[in-house]
Order: C-alpha cells, then sequence, then structure tokens
C-alpha cells in the first residue's frame, strides 16, 4: 500500500426507500469532510447504469483508488460495485459497503436520528475503507460430473437434462425403482393424462441413459469437498438378488412363503407384496429385491426347507450372501431432489384415520382408484363390517396444512386439485356416488386449474364450505361433524368413505440430507433456498441445488420447471470447467500459529486442518485453510488465540478502526 | 387469554386472526342441542358495536369450555374465549343469573362456589388421620382437593378413598386442609376475570409457599387450570391417576380382589383433550384382576363432552333436546358396559343424572376411578412402598 488512499463516497437515495427517512444530502456533506474522501456524491439508484457510471468516471477523472457506496446490504449489490471498480481497473476489494437501507432507514422513524446514524455508518466504511488491500479471486478445476439424490419426478428430469448436455451423472435412489410419488398417482390434474404413461418413457430414458449411472435402492453416505469438487460414497444396499441375473420374471415372488402377506409401500399398505418383491409393475430397474427386515431366510437363518425363491429363479440370481458395497465418485455439483412424505393423519385423531379403515388418505385413494392398484382401479372399500361399493363419499381437504395445531402452517398447494381430481374419478366410475367437497377456500391457481374445478362441479360435486372437525361412527356409517359455514349450518353428515386431502411435509428423514449437506431449512421445514426469489433453486452452499418437493410443496408442472432451472444451474460450473474461489477467505499468518487446532475444531466448514512446516529449522504444525471450502464466517479468527488466522478484508487491523469510528474503542 | 388495558376486544381474542373455516362449530358438542355458533361469536363479534348485544345472547351460557374449538383451531384461535369474553361483559354489568351471581360470592366469601362455609372445607377428612401440609416441612405429593370433592357428599368419597389407598402405598403427602380455595375454574368460564385474576394472585402465593415437590390435584378441573391459567405457579402438577399410574409402574401399588365386571372409560374433556392425559386411569382400571375394559367409539380425543363444566353446573340449559350425558350412557348402554368409569367429579354428576333419567339404575352405574379403586384392598404383600 504505497498509495496514499483517495476515496470516493456514493450515497443512494434508493428510490425513496433511504431518501425518505435519511437525509442524503447531509450524509453526502459529511462524507466530504472525512479523511481521505476526495469526493461525495448522491443519487437516486447507485446501481443503475448512470449510477455505476458517477463511480467509474470518478475513478479515471479523479483517481481515485477506494469507494465506498452508502446504499443497501452487500448481499444483493456487492458484486454490481465490484464489476463496476473492475471495469475501471480497479481492484474489486477495494469496495466497501455501508447499509444504510435494511440497518438504517428501513428499520428507523425519527429522520433526523436516522441521518446521524447513516453518517456514523458511513464514517466507519470509510475508516475501513482505507485499509483495503488488494485482493485476487482464484480458479480451480470443476469435475464434469453431477450427483442427483432422488429418482422421482425431479431427479429424473433434472438428471435427464444435465446428461443430455454431455455431462456424467450419478443418479442415486433410495427405493428399489426411480419414479418416486408421480409413479404412485393415477390421473394427472386437470388434464388428466396418466401418471404412469407420461412418466414411463422418462424412467427408462433414465436408466438408459449413456451419461447416467443409475445406483437404486442405494443412499449417499458422505460428501466432502466444495463446488467443482465434490467426493461423494454411495451404498449401494445388498438386494440379495443379482441384477445382471435377474430378467424380472416374478417367478421367486410367487413362491415365496410371505407372498401377499406384507404391506406393500408402493400401494401405501391397501395391497400386500413377499418378502422378494417388484414394487410395481413398471418398476425400473425390472429387477427384484429381497426386504431384508421381512425375508425368513435373513431374519431366522431358515425358510422352510430351504428358500423356495432360490430354487424358483430359473437364472440363478438370488444370492443371500450379497453384500453392500460402497462406491466412491467425484463431482461438480450436487442436485437435491428427495421429495416429500404426506402428512400423517394419526396425528389429527379427531379424524378416526387409525380407527376406521374407511377413512383414507388421497395418496391411498391415488392406488386405489389407479388400474395398477390392489383393487385393479375399483373402488372397493371396507366400512368396518364389510367390503362395499361407497355411494356417499366425503373428501376432507386441507388435512395437515394450513394448520397450527399441528405445526404446518403452509398450504400444501396440491390438495385442492387432487381432490378435485379424485371426486371427478370417483364420479366416473360410480356415477350414482354423491360425492361431496369440505373446504375451506379453493385454490386453484394454476395453469387450467379453475376451469378443472369449474368442470367438477358441473359434474355434480358438491362443494361445502366447512373445514370438518371429527368423525365417528354411527351404525355401518361414518359421521362428519361439520359446519356448513355459509348457512352457518352445523351438520352430522352420514357416508361411506372419507378421503382425508393430507398435505405435503419434509421427508421424515430429511435430517440426514441436511447433514449430509450442510443444507437449512426455512420454516416450514423443507430445504431453504439461496433466495426465496431470485435464487429458488440455489442453497448456501455453492454447488448444491434443490428441485421439486424437498424445497417445498408444489405441483408436477413447477416440480418439472424447477427441475429444469437447478439442472441449468448445476450445469454453469460443469460447462464453464471451472470455479472461481473467492478472494475473501481466512489467512494463516504461519509464523505465529501455535498449532493448537482450535481453529480447526471450530470451522464449520471443515475448511482448516493441521500440517507440519519447518519453521527456521523446526518442525512445527500449523493451520492450513483450505481457500476453496472457507466461506470467510471468521468463526476462526474469533476463536484464535494468537491472532494468527484472520480472514482477508476482515482483519483486526481493518475492523477495528471501523468499530471505532461507531463509538467503540480500539 | 391475558389482558392488557388497551387492547380491544379484536386485539384480544386474535379475531382478525379467524379465516371462518368453522372448525370450531363443526367439533362444539353443544350444536347438537342448542343455538349456539360459536364461529358467529368471532365473525360478529369483531363489530365492536355489536359486542353488547352479543353479550345478551342466551346461548353464550350453552358453552360448557370443554375447548374442542380451541383445541381444534388451525390459526390458535381459542373461540370459546370470545364466549367468555361476551360473558365478562355481561357479569361486569351486574346482569347475570343469580345462580351466576350467588355461585360467584360463594367463591369470594368462603373460597368455594357451592355456597359452603370455608370452615367445614375438611370435614371429609374426619376420622382419616388426614397430615395437613406445613409451610416448614418438606413434602412430595401437595394435594389439591377440589370444592366439589370437598363439599359435595356424592363425591367426597374420591378424595377419602385416596387418603385411604395413599396411605396404603406409603407415600409422602400432605392435603391443604381449611387453607385450600377454589382454583377458579369455573369463574374463569363464568367471566368473572377480576376475581379470577384475584384467586390465581392467592393460589399462587399458597401453593408456592409450600415445600413440595409437585401439586396433585383431585379434578382435571383445577389439574388443566393450574398447568394453563397460572403463569408464576412453580410446581409442576399433575392429575391424581398419573400419579396413581406412576406408582403402578413403580410396583408401589397393587391391587387385591378382583372385580369381574365391563367398564368402559369415559375421558373427561378437561383431563383428555384439554391435557392430553388419556393411559393413565385405563391403566388403572386395567391393574384390576377381572375388569374388561371397553371403549366408546367417540373416546380419547373424540370424547363426547358431559356438559359438566364451563359454568353449566349454575346455569340450566334452554333445550329440550337429550343431554349430551344422556347420548353417552345410552352409548355405554349399547356398548353393555356395567359401570361408566370416569375421573372427575363432574362427569360423575352429570352422567349418573343421565342414568336416572334413563331409568338404567338397575344395569349401570358411574363411578369415579378412585371409588372403584377404593373398594378393592390395596395388596400390601405384592405393594413395595418406598
Amino acid at each position: 500500500m504505497t498509495e496514499k488512499p483517495k476515496v470516493g463516497v456514493y450515497v443512494c437515495h434508493c428510490g425513496i426507500n433511504i431518501a425518505a427517512t435519511v437525509d442524503v444530502e447531509a450524509v453526502t456533506e459529511y462524507a466530504k469532510g472525512l479523511p481521505n474522501v476526495v469526493i461525495a456524491r448522491n443519487y437516486a439508484y447507485m446501481c443503475s447504469d448512470p449510477g455505476q457510471l458517477l463511480i467509474k468516471e470518478d475513478i479515471k477523472e479523479k483517481g481515485l483508488n477506494r469507494v465506498v457506496v452508502a446504499s443497501c446490504s452487500p448481499r444483493m449489490h456487492e458484486p454490481t460495485f465490484r464489476k463496476a471498480l473492475q471495469e475501471a481497473g480497479l481492484n474489486p476489494y477495494f469496495l466497501e459497503m455501508a447499509n444504510i437501507r435494511e440497518q438504517c432507514s428501513w428499520v428507523h422513524e425519527d429522520r433526523e436520528a436516522a441521518t446521524e446514524k447513516a453518517k456514523q455508518l458511513v464514517a466507519a466504511a470509510v475508516s475501513k475503507a482505507r485499509l483495503l488491500e488488494p485482493l485476487t479471486s482464484r480458479e480451480v478445476d470443476a469435475e464434469p460430473s453431477a450427483l442427483v439424490i432422488g429418482a422421482g419426478i425431479a431427479g429424473i428430469q433434472a438428471a435427464l437434462d444435465i446428461a443430455d448436455a454431455g455431462f456424467k451423472v450419478y443418479l442415486v435412489e433410495k427405493s428399489p425403482s426411480v419414479g418416486g410419488r408421480m409413479a404412485q398417482l393415477d390421473k394427472t390434474f386437470p388434464t388428466l393424462d396418466c401418471s404412469a404413461c407420461i412418466l414411463t418413457p422418462k424412467m427408462v430414458d433414465a436408466a438408459n441413459h449413456p451419461n447416467i449411472e443409475l445406483f437404486t435402492y442405494s443412499e449417499v453416505e458422505e460428501v466432502s469437498g466444495y463446488i467443482g469438487n465434490f467426493e461423494v460414497k454411495v451404498r449401494k444396499k445388498a438386494r440379495y438378488v443379482d441384477v445382471s441375473k435377474c430378467t424380472g420374471c416374478g417367478a421367486c415372488a410367487k413362491e415365496c412363503r410371505l407372498a401377499g402377506r406384507i404391506p406393500n409401500e408402493f400401494d401405501e399398505g391397501l395391497g400386500k407384496r413377499g418378502a422378494i418383491y417388484l414394487p410395481f409393475p413398471q418398476a425400473v430397474p425390472a429387477k427384484y429385491t429381497i426386504d431384508p427386515e421381512k425375508c425368513l431366510f435373513l431374519t431366522r437363518g431358515k425358510c422352510g426347507k430351504g428358500p423356495k425363491c432360490v430354487e424358483a429363479c430359473p437364472a440363478g440370481a438370488i444370492d443371500f450372501e450379497q453384500e453392500d458395497e460402497i462406491v466412491s465418485f467425484r463431482v461438480g455439483a450436487i442436485l437435491v431432489a428427495t421429495g416429500f412424505d404426506v402428512f400423517d393423519p394419526t396425528k389429527k385423531p379427531e379424524y378416526g384415520y387409525a380407527d376406521y379403515p374407511n377413512v383414507i388418505t388421497g395418496l391411498e385413494m391415488e392406488r386405489l382408484v389407479s388400474a395398477s392398484g390392489p383393487t385393479g382401479g375399483n373402488i372397493v372399500i371396507h366400512n368396518g363390517e364389510e367390503e362395499i361399493v361407497p355411494k356417499d363419499i366425503a373428501f376432507i381437504q386441507c388435512v395437515g396444512s394450513r394448520d397450527k395445531s399441528v405445526g404446518n402452517e403452509y398450504c400444501s398447494r396440491v390438495c385442492c386439485m387432487y381432490t378435485a381430481k379424485q371426486a371427478h374419478l370417483v364420479k366416473d366410475k360410480i356415477p350414482d356416488a354423491r360425492v361431496r367437497v369440505y373446504y375451506m377456500d379453493v385454490r386453484a391457481f394454476g395453469k387450467g386449474f379453475e376451469e378443472f374445478y369449474d368442470r367438477v362441479r358441473r359434474e355434480g360435486i358438491r362443494y361445502v364450505r366447512g373445514n370438518p372437525s371429527e368423525i365417528f361412527r354411527r351404525g355401518n356409517k361414518l359421521v362428519i361433524k361439520v359446519e356448513d359455514t355459509l348457512t352457518a349450518t352445523p351438520l352430522e353428515d352420514e357416508v361411506d368413505l372419507v378421503v382425508l386431502a393430507v398435505g405435503l411435509e419434509p421427508r421424515r428423514d430429511a435430517r440426514k440430507i441436511i447433514e449430509l449437506l450442510r443444507l437449512s431449512q426455512s420454516p416450514d421445514r423443507f430445504f431453504l433456498e439461496a433466495h426465496p426469489k431470485l435464487r429458488p433453486v440455489d442453497t448456501a452452499t455453492d454447488g448444491v441445488y434443490l428441485a421439486g418437493c424437498c424445497q417445498g410443496p408444489k405441483d408436477i408442472p413447477d416440480t418439472v420447471a424447477q427441475a429444469k432451472g437447478a439442472a441449468a444451474s448445476a450445469l454453469i460450473p460443469l460447462a464453464r470447467g471451472k470455479v472461481a474461489i473467492d478472494a475473501q477467505v481466512a489467512e494463516v499468518n504461519e509464523a505465529t500459529c501455535r498449532g493448537c487446532g482450535f481453529c480447526v475444531s471450530i470451522c464449520p466448514y471443515s475448511a482448516i486442518e493441521l500440517v507440519t512446516v519447518n519453521r527456521m529449522g523446526h518442525m512445527v504444525e500449523v493451520a492450513r485453510v483450505n481457500e476453496a471450502l472457507c466461506k470467510g464466517c471468521g468463526s476462526c479468527s474469533a476463536g484464535c488465540l494468537s491472532d494468527s488466522i484472520q480472514p482477508r478484508s476482515f482483519r483486526d487491523r481493518q475492523i477495528l478502526p471501523q468499530i471505532a469510528a461507531l463509538g467503540g474503542t480500539r | 387469554m391475558e389482558m392488557t388495558e388497551n387492547q380491544t376486544f379484536t386485539e384480544r381474542f386474535d379475531l382478525l386472526g379467524c379465516i371462518q373455516c368453522g372448525r370450531c362449530t363443526g367439533g362444539c358438542p353443544v350444536t347438537v342441542r342448542t343455538n349456539l355458533n360459536v364461529r358467529r361469536f368471532v365473525y360478529d363479534a369483531y363489530n365492536e358495536e355489536l359486542l353488547e348485544e352479543l353479550a345478551r345472547a342466551a346461548e353464550i351460557w350453552d358453552c360448557t369450555a370443554c375447548h374442542t374449538c380451541a383445541v381444534r383451531c388451525p390459526k390458535g384461535l381459542k373461540p370459546l374465549e370470545v364466549l367468555i369474553g361476551l360473558r365478562s361483559l355481561l357479569v361486569e354489568s351486574g346482569k347475570t343469573q343469580p345462580s351466576v351471581r350467588d355461585a360467584l360470592e360463594s367463591v369470594f366469601r368462603e373460597g368455594n362456589p357451592w355456597e359452603k362455609p370455608r370452615a367445614t372445607r375438611s370435614d371429609w377428612m374426619e376420622g382419616l388421620d388426614v397430615p395437613i401440609a406445613q409451610p416448614d416441612q418438606p413434602v412430595e405429593n401437595l394435594f389439591f382437593v377440589c370444592c366439589t370433592i370437598a363439599y359435595d357428599p356424592r363425591v367426597q368419597v374420591i378424595a377419602q378413598n385416596l387418603v385411604r389407598l395413599l396411605k396404603g402405598a406409603g407415600v409422602n403427602y400432605a392435603f391443604l386442609g381449611d387453607d385450600e380455595s377454589c382454583c377458579g375454574s369455573e369463574v374463569f368460564t363464568l367471566g368473572e376475570e377480576g376475581l379470577f385474576e384475584m384467586i390465581v394472585e392467592d393460589n399462587t402465593e399458597l401453593l408456592n409457599g409450600y415445600q413440595a415437590e409437585r401439586i396433585v390435584a383431585l379434578s382435571p378441573h383445577c389439574f388443566t387450570t393450574f398447568r394453563t391459567r397460572y403463569p408464576n405457579l412453580k410446581k409442576p402438577v399433575l392429575h391424581y391417576t398419573q400419579l396413581l399410574a406412576e406408582l403402578l409402574e413403580q410396583g408401589k401399588l397393587a391391587f387385591k380382589g378382583g372385580l369381574a365386571k365391563k367398564i368402559v372409560f369415559h375421558d373427561p374433556c378437561y383431563l383428555g383433550k384439554q391435557s392430553g392425559v388419556f393411559d393413565e386411569p385405563r391403566r388403572l382400571l386395567k391393574a384390576v384382576d377381572g375388569v374388561e375394559l371397553v371403549e366408546f367409539d367417540r373416546s380419547r380425543e373424540r370424547s363426547l363432552c358431559c356438559e359438566g363444566g364451563g359454568g353449566k353446573m349454575w346455569v340450566e340449559s334452554e333445550s329440550k333436546k337429550e343431554r349430551l350425558a344422556e347420548t353417552r350412557i345410552r352409548d355405554a348402554r349399547a356398548l353393555g358396559a356395567d359401570i361408566v368409569a370416569v375421573a372427575c367429579p363432574f362427569c360423575v354428576l352429570t352422567l349418573e343424572d343421565a342414568v336416572k333419567a334413563l331409568g338404567y339404575e338397575e344395569e349401570m352405574r358411574v363411578v369415579e376411578i378412585m371409588e372403584l379403586l377404593g373398594e378393592l384392598e390395596v395388596d400390601q404383600d405384592k405393594t413395595n412402598p418406598a
């Protein structure tokens, strides 16, 4: 730093966001009197082109070598102004921002006091700006491949897009088949096209794509590294079936002694499978799997005179010796598409879901109306006394959504429409059925949704405005206790079948993914995106992207759109082949570091390790920062006992004067 | 229902949070026999000019404070408290029914709503040698009897049998004697806010003054009121069924002799719905040899209110339709139950009236669990005092 600091201060009005509360003229005048300040100006929108131009011209004409912009939080526009500095030939890290919007004008009402505070913030920024050093950001190579976690429609779509762009994709799915929730659905709203018909081709494409390596019945166990260079370990759980031999003929399943005894997860427990099973006919891969928790041979060591499946298999594919396998690989980007679970209605015991077989969830209804479901698409239920075709059918909306009493304040977005669709399908299959939908509000916001809602009502589905409170039994009928709020009439409605339009919740095992990838959750417990509007598919961890319902409830079109968006984002580092490493990271003074390792244990990003160096003939341990992993959070610096580790641009000698200018002491 | 001076009615009850979904009225048990529509009150009370008129509506006194509306509300509102708020307006203006006025006055003067002298509150203890709590003596379980159990000869047996059982099980305990005063549960629901506030203050000071590890309430009404409306009470509060279930589990309590009866347990609203105590009373009943425990279809969270709470002991309903207690007894009859067991003094009174009204005295009886357990001997061999 040989050159004397020449600081330019730029005070932004942000329209009236700042100017209405802060006297920007007064702040500008004040800034002119601060040490080393060569020029101070104010402007309506500093981030606009003309605003940036002011800065660039001053840099050239007045020879500025430090810039202070007093405007908003650096979160949005620090990159904007850094770029402006760079374009004017100045090191981009010679910029300091004073946040006089979020931390001043937006939170204060007293104009005079707010103006004084803004002045102090500017003075502090100038103090620091004088002490800034030039920094250079580096680039490292990015691995040209991606990991996609979850092979529902979101994961499949994202994997296909990345693979089609020419990059390798590792697609990891926890269950034995790809397809996810969409594969469980019968028809899709509002167009009523068959879910399996539009999904199955994509499932097959994903399995056959030369650039996609598919791991089903597998889970990601470990992720380390950083954008461009993640190390991934995947556990391929033992299927006890050699997939290279299995032809999917199904002879084994027929012979299994537990055939038809185990609730099939894919059918939401309505159908039954054996211990060796294919979850559904269109499963991809079409390979059988043995359920290790149920199989008699695996749990008890014997199965009659010998496992019948082994005898039955013409290909000799069954292998009880098979073990889990760990596979490792490197990827440049990770896309999370782990989907959702439906709300567990036993948490609302007033609806009697656990008590009555004829109270079912919307997802169970999907299996019940599906031709590939346990009843072959016939709507038949047990009313506690006998199997019947229900004639009085009620749907209850918002079960587990918009409901503080179960901790879910959000709207699940799909239940209004899947209910309308199911009501239509019921009416289609049982034309003389009396179908009513109990609702609070109908949210038909998507393309073609309102039109579909109109159609369904005209088909004779009765919409009754009131959210039911309780279900109990009277004879062989279910009684719904509800108020018709439009006529203020309390009702006891007797029905044969109740379908609970259960909402969407984060996966029950979402915690695993959160810990694996250091994701955050929004208050609704879904994974948190980097910005609710402008970075909806990114996360706070660079190189990790979100798609589908793991980020929040959404329908199939929105899921596919988000998956394509996330794929495009993940492709950026892959296509470029390089990723930039931020320069504002921690740096160790190896001459004073005592190698105590305290910072290693503090670092939330595992970015620090101890290495042995030769210090004047002595081999000593010192901390070393992996700059690609470091986020510059400063935790290490706060913890360091000898002030030996400090983030660049936030060194003690830079921020202590800044604090002093705010009224603190050094 | 936190009170602040300058809050409007709308703010106080968060009326703007309501989305008019109707779950409150839908779940309200009394809608089958009265005109009460609690949602309409939540909606109308938003218009402050209407408040006086709303407070004069007879049906605000039909609410039994079972809290179903509050438990089910998806937005965290407590619709019943709007009705109580309206009752308050009436109580404040002195226009309540004489029976309500007398009950409240009795609480104020004698510490109980039954117009009995304070000095006779401990009469039920006669001949039982009940330890009375002393402020300087540590005690594990400090019992709170409840006005109804203390004074009503029909249900005094609950306390009496409990004392006998505690002695047998070697539990460290004490009662409050004549120092005990009404918990205010019914004062609150009758809408006498000032008196309730005073009661809470006095009782908090009284109860915090003892070196008790915990407070054990005999009535679910006292139990829930202490738990939810006594912010400064420093001790944990239990219902006696929780304590006894705990003793059972620790092997400190066992019953001799059996009872070959079919019993159905009726969940009191204040114990179940409001406080989540469902299993303990059932565990006690199952611990008795020979008992066949059956369940109402509407049990646990879906239990049907007996209409004993919400000040209904002092306000007669105008409806001529079947009482819910009678519906309940009919259901019990259909189950073939010999005994309807409850764990609340109010439920005993309302359900027993229903048995009489329906003429089922020969076929079944209503008993409080403690009454039933008192008829058995505590098995000293199996019981293992700590």
